[in-house]
């Protein structure tokens, strides 16, 4: 079996997780024999291609090859090539990235056929118009790699159209894969109606979706109205090799409850500010961190000063590399309040660093972790309540937290591809 | 009698925090940006403090005395005269040795204690007493608070503690029809006479003089002259931060020269005459009380509080901050005492005011931080590490 995948980032240049899961899905499915040829917008040449092909779409000349090309270009223009920034932001952390990104962005945008077009691959001002050339690039690697895959699979909106190309040139069956939708970025009347019509169009003209919780399943069959027989729930996974955990020494003796991610509203970053004022009341010896920024920031910090708390509830502002991981090491209780949440992946990588975690009901992960507490979004009592319970009774801190690691550690890519790979089969073989 | 004209300059530097990130809570207890402090307090000794001194003293001696003004210097700005620049400390000794001018008591570290708390309040006028007594072998009489914040009860404290004489604000919400050329005298004490801003006059030099789009431009010493002839009234009080002088108005604006004339025209003027603070308070009358039941300041169009304590994140800061008073008296510790004042400093506060449409302007150029925010997370950063130390020396203790 051998696959075109189209992706956005591949590690070790990533703004969020969407590069990470990418590399996940690579690595297993190599694992379960599936062979990948993975095309990226702006590879640096540093990724790692042991496990995968990875073909460089700025290095590809789009050419005038047939008429169907540029039927299929003509259909592509629909896109409003003068767009305002459409920050693609669902996995961890963009708000900074987007924000140094549109200051660096190269404003070059005219490219004619027989031509390469430089991909910024990232998620700045010319997104719309990235996304329309990277279809056209897809089209042609389509066709010159005719022959050398069986299905094409394509990750989120920003290579939806690429795969649709793909499809159309070479008539193998697309496998479009919903990390996240429009409805996990903006609330559902301020959705960007570009994205979602691409998201729409990706997800009609594919023979399988696959989304990464039943969460998401259940927003594409409802809000983009997608046969609920042909969309299939493949739950992400983690890849934990190579870390180690750090050893930190702490500086303060209280206990300490983090939030780690970007402080947008589908974070639900005040229902842990109204939750920690709560825990607050009933004990004094815990401080509240939330790392992170993004564009609720101010509105938390006042939040905070507000109900008077801010000696024990701290700000570290975006958080990078190894902070990351010495951010985990200083935490007894980490949380994800999110009110909107595809997957999210940092639970996972809290409990894998021995810290019990609370999550929403309204987040993907909460569908595999049977050892994380579980609360609803706008639940703040039962938030102070399970915060305060891992702060105060050892046995059941202890406890998820030697479930959670081992339970964190069994949830491979290894596992969750081989289903991958059997979507493939069975579009394949229809 | 001839009519006073009194000068007095205010003279401050905040003890600037170093980048305090939550990591270095209960690890790191050096709070300051000891470089920015360094370097900033260099440059402005050579753009301001230096030049303007020796100009002051020329003047002085030019006029053979008939130059009287009065300078209020924080403690904090003492502190890194002290250890950054000792030649501005000399400066400021000699113009001492002239008698011609007056230094006045504030609170130690320019901090709000005066809203905040009696005690604490008195620990740092004393402190800063016996600090300008100690540096210029003077006993202050004059009071000034910071930022010129008043209000009836501050003045009564400030009267309670020996003082006779004090500077604030000429509000026009609290002058109303009212004139600030006059003395006036505290509504509870009626001992402490009250020496109003004259915030229009004061103003032409500290914020207009080098605006090219106001009307007045270029201002000529003769024609201010004239203008404190035309006041109406005993005294006009000309109340400003020392650092107008070279700093905000850089000196090719020429505001150096205007001072050299016209200290030199209001010296040989006949119907005019320098004071200081004290003796404007002694040879000038009160003409009545001054109600002042909440608490003004020179700051902003508002003349109040609000750019210290206007938002919730301020007033959050400012809560948490006072709250340590009690503990920190019962330990008594000489360091914790130290970053106590430190912490205090009403610039910290200042830099996380959200006013940015009315005073915008002045507010950034005084401030080290992008946003209110970063201003309010480093400075409770900073403030939990102490708070940390402080409990952990109650602990010991016991």
């Amino acid at each position: 079996m051998k696959v075109l995948m189209f992706g956005w980032e591949f590690p070790p240049h990533i703004a969020g997780g969407l590069g990470t899961a990418c590399e996940g899905i690579v690595k297993g499915l190599a694992h379960n024999g599936v062979q990948t040829l993975f095309v990226m917008p702006s590879a640096s040449g540093d990724e790692d291609q042991s496990c995968a092909t990875i073909l460089n779409a700025s290095d590809v000349a789009v050419r005038n090859v047939s008429d169907t090309v540029e039927e299929f270009l003509d259909k592509v223009k629909f896109i409003n090539v003068d767009s305002s920034i459409v920050p693609y932001v669902d996995p961890e952390e963009y708000f900074e990235a987007i924000e140094k990104m549109k200051r660096e962005q190269v404003r070059e945008t005219t490219v004619g056929f027989g031509q390469k077009f430089k991909f910024s691959g990232k998620y700045g001002a010319n997104l719309l118009e990235e996304v329309s050339r990277y279809a056209q690039v897809g089209g042609t690697i389509a066709m010159e790699h005719a022959g050398e895959f069986d299905v094409i699979h394509a990750h989120d909106w920003l290579t939806y159209l690429a795969g649709i190309a793909a499809k159309e040139l070479s008539g193998k069956p697309l496998v479009v894969h919903v990390h996240a939708t429009s409805f996990d970025r903006g609330t559902d009347d301020m959705v960007d109606s570009r994205v979602y019509s691409i998201e729409k169009r990706g997800m009609e003209a594919a023979d399988r979706v696959v989304t990464v919780s039943d969460l998401t399943r259940n927003i594409v069959i409802n809000k983009y109205g997608i046969d609920p027989a042909k969309v299939v729930t493949v739950h992400n996974a983690v890849d934990f090799s190579g870390r180690e955990n750090l050893t930190v020494e702490r500086g303060v003796r209280d206990k300490i409850v983090t939030f780690l991610g970007r402080i947008t509203f589908q974070k639900g970053p005040e229902y842990f500010i109204e939750a920690a004022a709560k825990v607050l009341k009933r004990t004094k010896n815990v401080r509240f961190v939330m790392a992170g920024s993004g564009d609720m920031m101010q509105r938390a910090i006042r939040q905070v000063a507000r109900l008077g708390i801010s000696d024990r509830f701290h700000f570290t502002g975006f958080l990078r590399g190894q902070e990351v991981q010495k951010m985990f090491a200083l935490s007894d209780v980490y949380i994800m309040p999110s009110v909107s949440e595809p997957f999210g992946i940092s639970p996972l990588e809290a409990m894998r660093s021995n810290v019990p975690s609370i999550i929403s009901h309204q987040s993907g992960a909460a569908e595999v972790l049977k050892y994380a507490l579980k609360v609803d979004f706008w639940d703040v009592d039962a938030m102070a309540d399970d915060i305060y319970a891992l702060l105060q009774y050892p046995a059941l801190a202890d406890f998820a937290n030697k479930q959670g690691f081992d339970e964190v550690n069994a949830l491979k890519w290894n596992n969750a591809t081989a289903k991958l790979k059997k979507v493939y089969e069975s579009v394949v073989n229809q | 009698m001839k009519k006073s004209i009194c000068l007095y300059f205010q003279v401050h530097q905040p003890t600037r925090l170093r980048l305090y990130r939550f990591f270095d809570i209960g690890k790191d207890s050096h709070y300051y940006d000891d470089f920015a402090n360094r370097t900033i307090l260099k440059r402005i000794a050579q753009k301001c403090y230096l030049p303007m001194n020796e100009l002051l003293l020329e003047s002085i001696k030019k006029n053979k005395g008939k130059l009287k003004l009065a300078f209020s210097i924080s403690g904090s700005a003492l502190e890194q005269f002290d250890r950054y620049a000792p030649e501005v400390i000399e400066s400021y000794r000699k113009l001492a040795e002239t008698g011609c001018v007056e230094f006045l008591c504030e609170t130690y570290n320019h901090s709000l204690s005066s809203l905040a708390s009696q005690q604490e309040f008195e620990h740092q006028v004393l402190k800063h007493k016996a600090a300008v007594e100690q540096y210029f072998g003077v006993v202050p009489k004059t009071f000034r608070n910071t930022e010129l914040i008043y209000s009836d009860g501050v003045g009564a404290m400030v009267y309670d503690l020996g003082f006779k004489t004090m500077l604030t604000e000429g509000a026009r919400h609290i002058m109303g029809w009212k004139s600030p050329n006059y003395v006036y005298n505290n509504d509870f004490k009626p001992g402490l006479k009250l020496l109003l801003r004259n915030y229009s006059l004061s103003d032409d030099i500290a914020f207009r003089f080098s605006d090219k789009g106001w009307a007045e431009w270029p201002l000529t010493a003769e024609r201010f002259v004239g203008w404190l002839k035309a006041a109406e009234g005993d005294i006009v009080n000309l109340f400003m931060d020392y650092e107008t002088f070279g700093e905000h108005q850089g000196a090719e604006c020429g505001i150096f020269e205007f001072m050299r004339a016209m200290t030199d025209a209001v010296a040989a003027d006949k119907e005019l005459e320098f004071v200081t603070p004290e003796r404007a308070a002694a040879r000038l009358k009160s003409v009545g009380d001054l109600s002042v039941p909440q608490p003004i300041s020179w700051a902003d169009e508002e003349r109040d509080t609000s750019a210290w304590l206007g938002n919730e994140l301020q007033q959050d800061a400012y809560n948490k901050l006072y709250s340590l008073e009690e503990k920190l008296s019962i330990l008594n510790d000489a360091t914790l005492w130290n970053d106590y004042g430190h912490l205090q400093e009403s610039d910290h506060l200042y830099y996380m005011c959200t006013k940015f449409f009315s005073d915008g302007e002045i507010h950034k150029r005084f401030n080290p931080y992008d946003t209110p925010y970063e201003a309010f997370i480093n400075y409770m950063n900073v403030l939990s590490d102490f708070m940390i130390r402080v409990d952990n020396a109650m602990a010991e203790r016991q």
